[in-house]
């Protein structure tokens, strides 16, 4: 008997049982599809973060002061970094939280308080206004620029510009809106607040820099404004290297993909094991339809059929079972990413190999688990499947 | 002239509840191409465990069978699975035709299992149904036909691998008087045509419409007459 006609069996025998076999394949339709959309959310927020890092150029160092305790940077100390020679422009950060008033409407958001080049540094766009100057930063001037969140928070679909804020209960002048550029990991860039340096620092009562962005002059410049960066930081702080960090834009996403890397690997991972369960569902059915096909089993074995034609039937049923599965749960997948990037507003990335594995593996499944229940129908001796009833 | 059926000293017996019961011993039998035999003996007679023997579904504990010049029982599985599929259409009391098939799809069944392109099982398929008298109702359904009509439908199964013999376990046992009489009738005109039959039943009058007829009893085989049926008298 050739394989096309036990594919046209296996069928026959499948739209017998359409509710049965729906159930069935019900398992591996879940299995398939949540590995795809899991793995595309996962590979998206990755592809995300990563492009939103290289945005940023590849020529970029940040200094993170951990141990704020111990390790002080002031404002004098950043201002050696800029006479390395290679460094274009730096940008020092004074950060905390704070919460911003406008009238009746109130928000806590992430402060940065910093100097004029941060947006060139951070490659930020403007909505509307301007960004902080460096006479701003000078004369401790209070005004800020809202983050696209922020703004839409406290002032709706007004635009903000020219317009006051209470941030911890002092007035600032609103002068300008960020542009938005969405959130990475649960986190949103777009509640924020910036002002100048020398402001911040009142706000949060605290004169040390926690961050300083780096710009160096090229890329091939990198390695050596590093080096020196460090010996700045060494000089400063000796003996004191676990308090801070000088990590470069590669470094940064490298940490980032591994870490959205063993997301991902997680999420599939679970998405398989509910492969696995599917695949027991088939061999539970399989095996209630081999007994409940014994007679079918005895008849054809006393018209001539061998037991590798018995065989293949079941296998070939459980794998068609399977493989309608997989490609079901592959339409099903895709829809629903999609769905969930819509919804959620998360952007997603397909993966063709991810989606081809997860259709292999349900079809592997079916093979698998299709094995043992057409083993035993195989092995039924003739007299006895028969005279079942 | 060789017999298509030659079996020699065959016994079985088997396992039930830890006791060994000898279903048939010793048992010879000679039967021609083209001869109709019927197999006559009552329900414990080991009559079925002689017709699971012919019919190659078990093989003997010890004796030899002869299938048309083919030695059967040192086969293993798979070749008696092949036998079956080429040597013995088997009709059934209960029709054993395959629910979720239509007519023409269970008579193309064994053709299926001999490896035949599927013009050829249509071909033979058509031919055999036709030949049953049931033209027309390729299409339908077991569920769709009477028993009777289910029946021709196996016999046209059983048919349609031409195979040497036709071995038949209580045909008319699932059917009224009338139609029974028609199956039999059928039977007969297809002994008529040449088929060997082997016909197994527990009624006389069924196996009065056979031109001979053996008796078996607690394990052994008589022919009609009456005395022990000795194998040399057919040589």
């Amino acid at each position: 008997m050739n394989p096309l006609q036990s594919i046209k069996m296996a069928l026959r025998s499948i739209k017998g049982n359409k509710v049965r076999a729906f159930l069935t394949m019900l398992g591996v339709i879940i299995g398939v599809s949540s590995v795809i959309v899991l793995v595309a959310i996962g590979q998206g927020s990755s592809k995300d973060i990563t492009s939103r890092i290289s945005s940023l150029g590849t020529n970029l160092l940040t200094v993170n002061i951990i141990g704020t305790d111990t390790v002080k940077l002031t404002e004098d100390d950043v201002g050696k970094f800029g006479g390395i020679s290679g460094v274009k422009d730096l940008s020092p950060v004074v950060s905390g939280r704070v919460t911003v008033k406008n009238g009746a409407e109130s928000t806590q958001v992430s402060l940065t308080g910093t100097n004029s080049s941060y947006q060139t540094v951070r490659d930020l766009q403007l909505n509307s206004g301007r960004f902080l100057s460096d006479m701003d930063d000078e004369y401790r001037q209070k005004i800020a620029v809202l983050g696209s969140g922020t703004a839409e928070t406290l002032f709706g679909t007004d635009d903000p510009v020219g317009q006051y804020v209470q941030v911890n209960g002092t007035s600032f002048k609103v002068v300008g809106v960020l542009a938005s550029k969405g959130g990475a990991l649960g986190q949103s860039g777009d509640n924020v607040i910036v002002m100048p340096l020398s402001t911040a620092e009142r706000v949060v009562k605290n004169t040390s820099v926690q961050t300083v962005y780096i710009q160096a002059d090229s890329e091939q410049q990198l390695g050596i404004v590093m080096a020196r960066t460090q010996s700045e930081l060494a000089k400063l702080f000796p003996n004191n290297q676990d308090n801070y960090s000088v990590v470069n834009q590669q470094d940064l996403m490298d940490t980032m993909s591994s870490v959205t890397n063993t997301m991902t690997m997680m999420l599939a991972g679970i998405a398989g094991i509910s492969l696995l369960v599917g695949g027991i569902g088939i061999m539970n059915i399989m095996l209630v339809s081999v007994s409940e096909r014994t007679k079918e089993i005895g008849i054809r074995k006393a018209i001539g059929a061998q037991r590798k034609d018995i065989l293949l039937q079941f296998l070939i049923e459980a794998v068609v079972l399977s493989s309608m599965g997989g490609i079901a749960g592959v339409a099903l997948g895709l829809v629903l990413a999609k769905v969930v990037a819509v919804a959620a507003g998360l952007t997603i990335a397909y993966s063709t190999a991810v989606i081809l594995i997860a259709f292999m593996f349900s079809l592997a499944t079916g093979v698998v688990f299709g094995v043992f229940p057409a083993n035993k129908a195989s092995k039924l001796h003739p007299i006895q499947a028969l005279r079942y009833e | 002239m060789t017999p298509i059926i030659d079996i020699e000293h065959m016994t079985k017996s088997y396992e039930m509840g830890g006791e060994t019961v000898v279903a048939i011993s010793d048992v010879s039998l000679q039967i021609r191409a083209g001869d109709f035999v019927a197999i006559i003996g009552p329900s414990v007679s080991g009559k079925s465990t002689f017709m699971n023997m012919i019919g190659c579904l078990d093989r003997p504990d010890s004796g030899r069978y002869l299938l048309d010049g083919e030695e059967v029982e040192k086969m293993k599985d798979h070749q008696l699975a092949a036998v079956r599929n080429r040597k013995i259409g088997f009709i059934f009391q209960n029709f054993n035709l395959l629910t979720k098939l239509s007519a023409l799809e269970n008579i193309e069944l064994p053709l299926l299992y001999k490896g035949l392109k599927k013009k050829e099982r249509l071909e033979i398929a058509y031919a055999s149904l036709e030949k049953v008298g049931l033209k027309g109702r390729e299409r339908h359904m077991p569920n769709q036909l009477s028993g009777g009509q289910q029946q021709r439908v196996a016999i046209a199964r059983a048919l349609a691998g031409q195979p040497p013999i036709l071995l038949a376990d209580e045909p008319t046992g699932a059917l009224d008087s009338k139609t029974s009489q028609e199956i039999l009738q059928l039977m007969k005109d297809l002994h008529r045509q040449g088929h060997t039959i082997v016909l197994i039943t527990h009624d006389m009058e069924v196996a009065n419409q056979a031109s001979r007829i053996v008796r078996i009893q607690d394990g052994q085989l008589f022919e009609a007459g009456g005395e022990r049926y000795e194998p040399a008298a057919v040589h």
